[in-house]
């Protein structure tokens, strides 16, 4: 069997996208993916194609427990995303989706800080044309901004990696302590893709900007590369129990106040990182096994909110839920797909959400830290109240809005329906997700303990909303921007530069003014004797020029003399 | 919209308010029968304070999502702005 880097098929495949006809386009560009899937099945474990170059060596590939279930996951995630576009007929939104789907996986089994680069960047470069095909003013301000911050989250990623390997010799891709300025810069590259608190704000700013279909792809790859690369380099890290704590509290606030429903999911993606990141940061066998495994369940639960959000948007032209409601009656499958999605997120028993999420939970309860465990189980309540409840209701019920668009396309039926299979076969039966992860499991995620609290987190969160909606609290859906972080670079930034300006204008201004009023006394000055009325200006030019030649003769022979 | 099909006259079940009310009364129910269930099994806790009272994470939910709507709106007096307020910053 012939072996080739994971990833690179999907890229190299990419370029011949547009030289084929649209009848076998779609079947081919399906089917990178699958054979990329077998090819992983097939490969063995180790690191393998390692080369020199310049005197450093390289493993481009390589394959263990951690860098495989990343990498079954992002081909899953490829599959579904390519059918649920299989409508657009934009080869340029084929093609990056392609190369970005490639890029990640390649990306999940760098074994070297370098290829781990290249691949960060290809992700960037590759994903911004999903922004920008959107083909809107704001989508290409929106994709500037994001590409500005992906690409100097690569930047920084290499910088680290020239420091690190100054200091300790080796590229090598493997665990590093928060030691040294290296390390540092690395984590942070990591932080910025991975949605970190005050470095989010380019995936509520990117993603609700993007196409119909460029959405369900982003969701799936850049995040979660970084949540792989941060529980391959930096496991056990204590600092991320606390930042990912954060993540999962506070982007919850902003989702049950987002009018775009879109961006809703991003606020609560950022929500879901958290969980991973809390993960990686407790860094026992079973953290990190429930990073991994809610990385894998959420991957299909986002896409496949995602793509039923997707599906309102391209049948209704909005996606603001002040604008959307009542649309069950027309597009009942979309619904229905969506629901799923909804408690697969919230982690309801027999989804998908519900037996990968406690394994973190767990883990934290496990290692004694209680007030992040409270905050977990607060966030836990959060999801289903604003992914759970919100996305759906403000969708495809409350008030009827009038719309009665057609159902969503079959292709997008289709790509919905995969994925809410999957969130429902994991649920039901996690086995063999379970054995996939990097560690032994030990853990009964279906316990009677388990089942009954999470139930009645869950209902009494419901309970909640009924209670707020029907007394009138509920904060109505309305046409709205919310102040994020982003508004230090977006407003604060741009104020302050223009601050400047107004301080460093008057002042040049004075400057000049000063420089100007010498200059035109100096002319003023000569002007007096050499203008029309000067004294040395009374003469013909030709009798001054006597005059200044008798001056010369008379200098001379004065010197002359002495 | 080309998509658009025409409103139609046709009456759903979630139309009539008694149908949504009999949805309420099943989720009363259920929240109350989770909070019962308390009683009939050991309860393996991690933290004492899980087993305070029935249903302790219940109403654990419950104050955590009032105190997040609330908040929420708190937060939307501070941080709402019109909707294209950065459009009209980017004029500036």
């Amino acid at each position: 069997m012939i072996e080739f880097p994971p990833g690179l098929l999907l890229i190299i495949g990419a370029i011949l996208v547009p030289l084929l006809p649209q009848v076998v386009r779609n079947a081919y560009m399906l089917a990178l993916p699958i054979v990329g899937f077998w090819g992983l099945l097939i490969i063995p474990e180790g690191v393998h194609f390692a080369f020199d170059i310049f005197g450093y060596t390289l493993s481009p590939v390589r394959i263990d427990g951690l860098s495989l279930i990343f990498g079954y996951i992002f081909h899953i995630a490829a599959a579904i995303s390519i059918i649920f576009a299989f409508h657009i007929k934009d080869t340029v939104q084929q093609m990056s989706g392609l190369i970005y789907a490639g890029a990640a996986i390649g990306g999940a089994f760098a074994g070297d800080l370098i290829t781990l680069f290249i691949y960060w960047e290809a992700t960037a470069i590759a994903s911004v044309f999903l922004i920008w095909s959107s083909r809107t003013e704001a989508a290409y301000r929106t994709g500037m901004r994001y590409l500005i911050i992906q690409v100097g989250s690569g930047v920084l990623l290499l910088a680290g990696a020239i420091i690190h390997y100054k200091e300790t010799g080796s590229l090598d891709f493997t665990k590093m302590g928060l030691t040294g300025l290296g390390p540092v810069l690395i984590f942070i590259a990591f932080g910025i893709k991975a949605a970190f608190p005050l470095l989010h704000n380019w995936l509520q700013d990117a993603y609700p900007e993007a196409t119909v279909t460029g959405t369900v792809f982003l969701s799936a790859f850049t995040t979660k590369l970084a949540i792989y690369a941060l529980a391959r380099g930096f496991p056990g890290t204590e600092m991320l129990i606390w930042i990912g704590a954060t993540m999962t509290a506070f982007p919850i606030f902003y989702a049950v106040i987002e009018n775009d429903l879109r961006r809703v999911l991003a606020y609560s993606l950022n929500n879901q990182l958290g969980f991973m990141v809390v993960g990686v940061g407790i860094g026992t066998e079973l953290a990190l096994n429930g990073t991994a495994a809610h990385a894998f369940s959420h991957i299909l639960y986002k896409a496949l909110l995602f793509m039923s959000m997707g599906a309102v948007l391209y049948r209704t032209g909005t996606i603001k839920g002040s604008e959307l409601g009542g649309l069950y009656k027309s597009m009942p499958y979309t619904t229905g797909f969506c629901i799923v999605g909804a408690a697969s997120i919230s982690a309801f028993p027999l989804f998908s959400g519900f037996i990968s999420k406690s394994l973190i939970i767990a883990a934290a309860a496990e290692g004694g830290h209680w007030i992040v465990w409270l905050i977990l189980l607060f966030a836990s309540a959060g999801v289903f109240h604003h992914s759970g409840i919100k996305i759906p209701y403000f969708a495809f019920f409350q008030h009827d809005s009038g719309k009665r668009p057609k159902e969503a396309p079959a292709n997008m039926l289709f790509a919905m329906g995969i994925a809410a299979f999957l969130c429902i076969a994991i649920g039901v039966y996690p086995a063999p997700l379970y054995a996939i992860l990097p560690f032994q499991v030990n853990f009964v995620p279906y316990t009677t303990t388990h089942v009954v609290t999470q139930l009645q987190l869950l209902l009494f969160s419901a309970l909640a909303f009924t209670y707020l909606m029907k007394k009138g609290y509920y904060p109505p859906e309305l046409k709205s921007t919310n102040l994020d972080f982003d508004w230090t670079y977006r407003r604060l930034l741009p104020k302050l530069l223009k601050g400047l300006g107004n301080i460093y204008v008057p002042a040049d201004k004075y400057v000049r003014t000063v420089f100007l009023n010498r200059v035109e006394r100096l002319i003023a000055g000569v002007f007096r004797h050499h203008g029309p009325e000067g004294l040395l200006a009374r003469t013909w030019p030709t009798g001054s020029t006597v005059l200044w030649v008798a001056v010369l003769l008379a200098l001379y022979m004065i010197f002359y003399f002495i | 919209m080309a998509n658009q099909q025409k409103p139609d006259d046709k009456k759903y079940w979630l139309d009539d308010q008694n149908n949504v009310n009999k949805i309420i009364w099943a989720l009363y129910i259920a929240c109350a029968l989770s909070v019962i269930a308390d009683f009939f099994y050991h309860k393996h806790v991690h933290y004492a304070v899980e087993d305070w009272i029935p249903g302790m994470y219940g109403w654990y939910g419950f104050i955590g999502c009032v105190f997040l709507v609330l908040s929420a709106k708190v937060l939307r007096k501070i941080l709402m702005r019109s909707e294209d307020y950065y459009d009209e910053a980017d004029d500036d």
